[in-house]
Order: structure tokens, then C-alpha cells, then sequence
């Protein structure tokens, strides 16, 4: 095996994230990923687009460090975040992820508790963070009294409690219906435009990809390589008629040939 | 409705018990049967009031042992537990013969254990061998249970050993301690009432499995049913005090502790 590695990116550095020739193979000698070359700058919003079991949510733990690459190099930008003292990345699962036996407040507190930050500060930050989502007055619920966009919710604001650079999305607003889905695109496109976040947003739906984001990356069917780009230069800031407009039509057209032939390989799908 | 079927529950077994106690007086009277061979449930409450002093000593002494091989079960159970949990290779060592200890008859460790251990802690003993299992095997289950995710996301915020254990897998697992502790309950009376008999009279034990013993000696059969009844009582006092435990901890979240129409 290659080796292992991963490194800071300068302060001074316009980008986020940076992955150089990164591969993932795991255990079961399954090659999940790669090899992948991707930027992101700061701020940007990026879409993962592809097949299921093409590796983007394993891009996605790579970036986070949950994993290590088999070989290549992912560097991500800790400085600034570090220099305000807060975690840099913040990740929000498929599911909730919720601990059920804490209120929403205590679920929200877990990142701050986990650094020892001090009670009162971590306390401003939780109520900051529960008004960003929406969520202030469920703050001593628990997860079972909430609905599945609530508890999505919840765990966006436990991501956001730290003030991160880096947001890391992994699918997560599959499980939810339709309207709830576009409720929290839009609050999520709101939050993204006020707080100055870079986001790496994984799907599988193209039409979500092409809605929230500023660039559109779609993988190939295993092992995930990035197969196509598409800059979805739409006007800003996006609403409810930007979701019905020939201008994203076109763009959802564009993703979905780019997709196809990573489709094309799989039996039955 | 709801609140009238609930009502029909409650009263259902209280009534079987009244009638099998009835037919149960009958039949002694009926047929004049002697109480040294069946008392009636008369007799045998009128023992219960007479004999109260000799009884309430041992019901005291068999409910100490009791709880003294509880305490040490569920201390033993999840330390034992969270020893394994830290380290495979401890596990992969001890867990065959905490096995082994489980799948041996208590009864048949019993004598063995009376012949090298003081009496009292013998009992203790064997209170702690049927009762610490469940405990241990249920810790263990609910430790491996954790959510993958929340176990990752505690790994990205750098969480220490200590942190995981403490915000993580103990609450995760207590659900499943809890199950455990509510069974050992029910065992360690079990555990401390076969030590008893197998100290046998020839033991200096005045527990109520003891004066069970005893009494049979004498032919005191009214005693012998007395001392049963408040073992039984004993036992389904214990159970209820863990089940309420457990269902006061956790009705605020957990899946079982919740009302159906939540």
C-alpha cells in the first residue's frame, strides 16, 4: 500500500479542501474510490452526485478523517476555524444520529461538550444554533417527539454548533418527504448564504445537486472516479422559481446524461 | 374502555387466587385433612401471624443475602462487561468460563463452595454466580449496540476513551443493564435460596429456605408454606422495584418504556 496521508492547507489558501490522487480500498479488497482530484474553494457549495456504492459518502469520511486514503494525499484548511478555537468540520449523516436518551439541547451540546467548552459559552452557541434551524423552542424535546425533518434539523444545528468552516452532507434529506426535502433545501441555501460556510453535499438526486449548488460533480459507478463537472451558474439567490425554470431544467438535463453511463453498468438499475 | 380493560387485567389473577384459595380450604376442610400433611390457607395465615418473629428474622436474612449477591452481581456483571469492552483479548480469555460458571448447576457448586467459604459468604457466593450472567451478557450486548454513526461522530469531534464510554456507550447500553439487572434480580434470590437448602440444617443459616428446611424436619407444614409465601412475596416485590426502576429511568426515551399510543 501506498502511503497515508494527510496534510493542512495554508492559511493564506483559497481552498477548503483538496483531495490529490486519493484512493480508498478497503479491507474486504472492495475498491470503493478513486483515484480522485478535487478542489473546493472557500465557501463553495458542492454536489456529489452518482450511483449508490460509487464512494461518495466514502469521499466524504475520507474529508472528515473518519477514514484513512489508501493512498494520495486529502488535505483540508483547519486554520481558521482553529484560530477561533472551534472544531473545523462539521458532518451531518443519512439518519439524524440523534442520541434519543438527551434532549435536543444536550444533542446540540455534545460537539461542545466533547472540547470542554466552558457552560456559558457553549450555552450562547446551542441557542444560536437552535435559532439558525428553527428549532429554539423544541430545545428540551427529545428526538422521538420530533418529526423527521425536526430531527434533521437538530442534527444541522449539532453541525453548525462549532462554528465550522467545512460542512460535510451526507444525503441528508433522502428519507424525507417531498416538501419537507424543499423546505430545508431552501433553509439550508439561506444558511449557506449568510453564514459563509463551505458545503460538500452528497445525493443522489440530481435535481437537489443542481438546486442547491454552485458546481455539480458526478462519479462513476464503482470505484467512484469524478466523471463530469457542471458549473450551475444560476442567478442568486435561489428560490421556489428557480425550481421550476427551463434555465434548471437544463441543467438537471445535463447532470442526468452525465449520469447515465454510470447507471448504464448496473443490472436491473 | 381502555381504562376498563386494564381494570380486567388487574382483577383477573387477583380473583383466580381468591378462588384457588377458597377451593383450596374447602377441600381441607371437606375431606379433614390434618395440617401436619395439608394446612389451609387459615392455617397457614395464622402461622404467618403466630411464628411472624422466627419468620420476619429469616424473611431479613434471606433478603440481605439476596441483596448482597444482587450488589455484587450488577457490579461484577458491568465491570466485567466494561473490562471486556476495552480489551478483546480480556474478553476472548475470561468470557468461556464466565460461560462456564452460568451453564453449572449452582445447586451442584453449592456443597463445594460450603466447604471452603464461611457460610454466609458461601451463600453470598453462590446469590452472585446465578445472578452476575444475565448482567454481563446483557452489558456486553448493549455496549456492541452503539449507533455506527454517532460512534463516528464522536470520533470526528477527537472524543477521548473516557468521553465515548461515559456519553455514548453507557447510556446506550443502559437499556439493555437495565433488562439484565431486572433478571438477576429474581436470580440472586434464587441463587441465595439454593445455597440455603444446601446448608441444609446442618448449616448455622437462618434464612427462610432454611427455615423451610427446618420445618420439614418437624413436620411444621403450616411454617413451610408461611416461609414459601413470603419468598414468593419477596420475589415479586424485587422484580417490581427493578421494573419500576427501569421505567422510571427510561420513559423519557426508550422504545419499551413508552406508552402505546405515543
Amino acid at each position: 500500500m501506498a502511503e497515508q496521508a494527510s496534510s493542512e492547507l495554508d492559511a493564506g489558501s483559497a481552498l477548503a479542501v483538496s483531495l490529490r490522487g486519493v484512493t480508498k480500498v478497503y479491507d474486504s479488497g472492495v475498491a470503493a474510490l478513486g483515484p480522485v482530484d478535487l478542489d473546493v474553494q472557500r465557501g463553495e457549495f458542492v454536489s456529489l452526485v452518482g450511483p449508490s456504492g460509487c464512494g461518495k459518502s466514502t469521499a466524504l469520511r475520507l474529508i472528515a478523517g473518519l477514514t484513512a486514503p489508501t493512498a494520495g494525499t486529502v488535505s483540508v484548511s483547519r486554520l481558521a476555524a482553529e484560530v477561533r478555537g472551534h472544531h473545523p468540520i462539521g458532518f451531518v449523516f443519512q439518519e439524524p444520529t440523534l442520541m434519543p436518551w438527551a434532549s435536543v439541547r444536550e444533542n446540540v451540546r455534545l460537539p461542545l461538550k466533547l472540547a470542554h467548552a466552558p457552560t456559558s459559552e457553549a450555552d450562547a452557541r446551542i441557542d444560536e444554533a437552535l435559532a439558525q434551524v428553527g428549532l429554539a423552542e423544541f430545545a428540551k424535546s427529545y428526538p422521538r417527539e420530533l418529526s423527521g425533518g425536526m430531527k434533521m434539523r437538530v442534527s444541522l444545528a449539532r453541525a453548525l454548533v462549532t462554528d465550522p468552516d467545512i460542512l460535510l452532507m451526507d444525503e441528508p434529506f433522502a428519507a424525507l418527504d417531498e416538501i419537507t426535502r424543499f423546505r430545508l433545501n431552501n433553509d439550508l441555501l439561506a444558511l449557506w448564504r449568510k453564514l459563509n460556510k463551505t458545503v460538500i453535499f452528497v445525493t443522489h438526486s440530481v435535481f437537489e445537486s443542481v438546486y442547491l449548488s454552485q458546481r455539480v460533480i458526478v462519479m462513476t459507478a464503482r470505484p467512484g472516479r469524478i466523471g463530469a463537472e457542471f458549473r450551475i451558474s444560476a442567478t442568486e439567490p435561489r428560490g421556489e422559481e428557480f425550481r421550476t425554470s427551463a434555465e434548471y431544467a437544463g441543467f438537471c438535463r445535463q447532470v442526468s446524461n452525465a449520469l447515465a453511463p454510470a447507471y448504464a453498468g448496473q443490472a436491473g438499475a | 374502555m381502555k381504562s376498563s380493560l386494564h381494570a380486567v387485567r388487574l382483577l383477573l389473577p387477583v380473583v383466580v387466587f381468591a378462588a384457588a384459595l377458597l377451593l383450596w380450604e374447602a377441600i381441607v376442610r371437606v375431606n379433614n385433612i390434618q395440617p401436619y400433611v395439608l394446612p389451609g390457607p387459615v392455617a397457614v395465615f395464622q402461622t404467618l401471624i403466630d411464628d411472624w418473629s422466627v419468620l420476619s428474622q429469616s424473611l431479613g436474612v434471606t433478603l440481605l443475602t439476596t441483596l448482597e449477591g444482587f450488589v455484587a452481581a450488577a457490579i461484577g456483571g458491568i465491570a466485567l462487561a466494561l473490562l471486556f469492552n476495552q480489551s478483546k483479548w480480556l474478553e476472548y480469555s475470561l468470557f468461556p468460563y464466565a460461560v462456564i460458571l452460568q451453564v453449572t448447576p449452582v445447586i451442584a457448586i453449592a456443597p463445594l463452595l460450603l466447604i471452603y467459604l464461611q457460610q454466609q459468604t458461601a451463600v453470598v457466593v453462590c446469590a452472585w454466580i446465578v445472578a452476575f450472567f444475565p448482567v454481563l451478557s446483557n452489558t456486553t450486548l448493549g455496549l456492541n449496540s452503539v449507533d455506527r454513526n454517532l460512534a463516528g461522530l464522536f470520533q470526528l469531534y477527537g472524543a477521548t476513551r473516557l468521553q465515548t464510554l461515559s456519553y455514548l456507550k453507557l447510556p446506550a447500553a443502559l437499556p439493555f443493564i437495565l433488562g439484565g439487572l431486572r433478571i438477576a434480580g429474581g436470580l440472586s434470590l434464587i441463587g441465595a435460596v439454593v445455597a440455603e437448602i444446601a446448608a441444609g440444617t446442618a448449616g448455622a443459616g437462618s434464612g427462610l429456605a432454611f427455615r423451610i428446611a427446618e420445618s420439614g424436619y418437624r413436620l411444621n407444614i403450616p411454617r413451610m408454606f408461611a416461609a414459601l409465601f413470603l419468598l414468593s412475596v419477596a420475589g415479586i416485590v424485587i422484580y417490581g422495584v427493578l421494573a419500576l426502576i427501569s421505567h422510571l429511568v427510561l420513559r423519557r426515551w426508550h422504545e419499551s418504556a413508552l406508552g402505546k399510543e405515543s
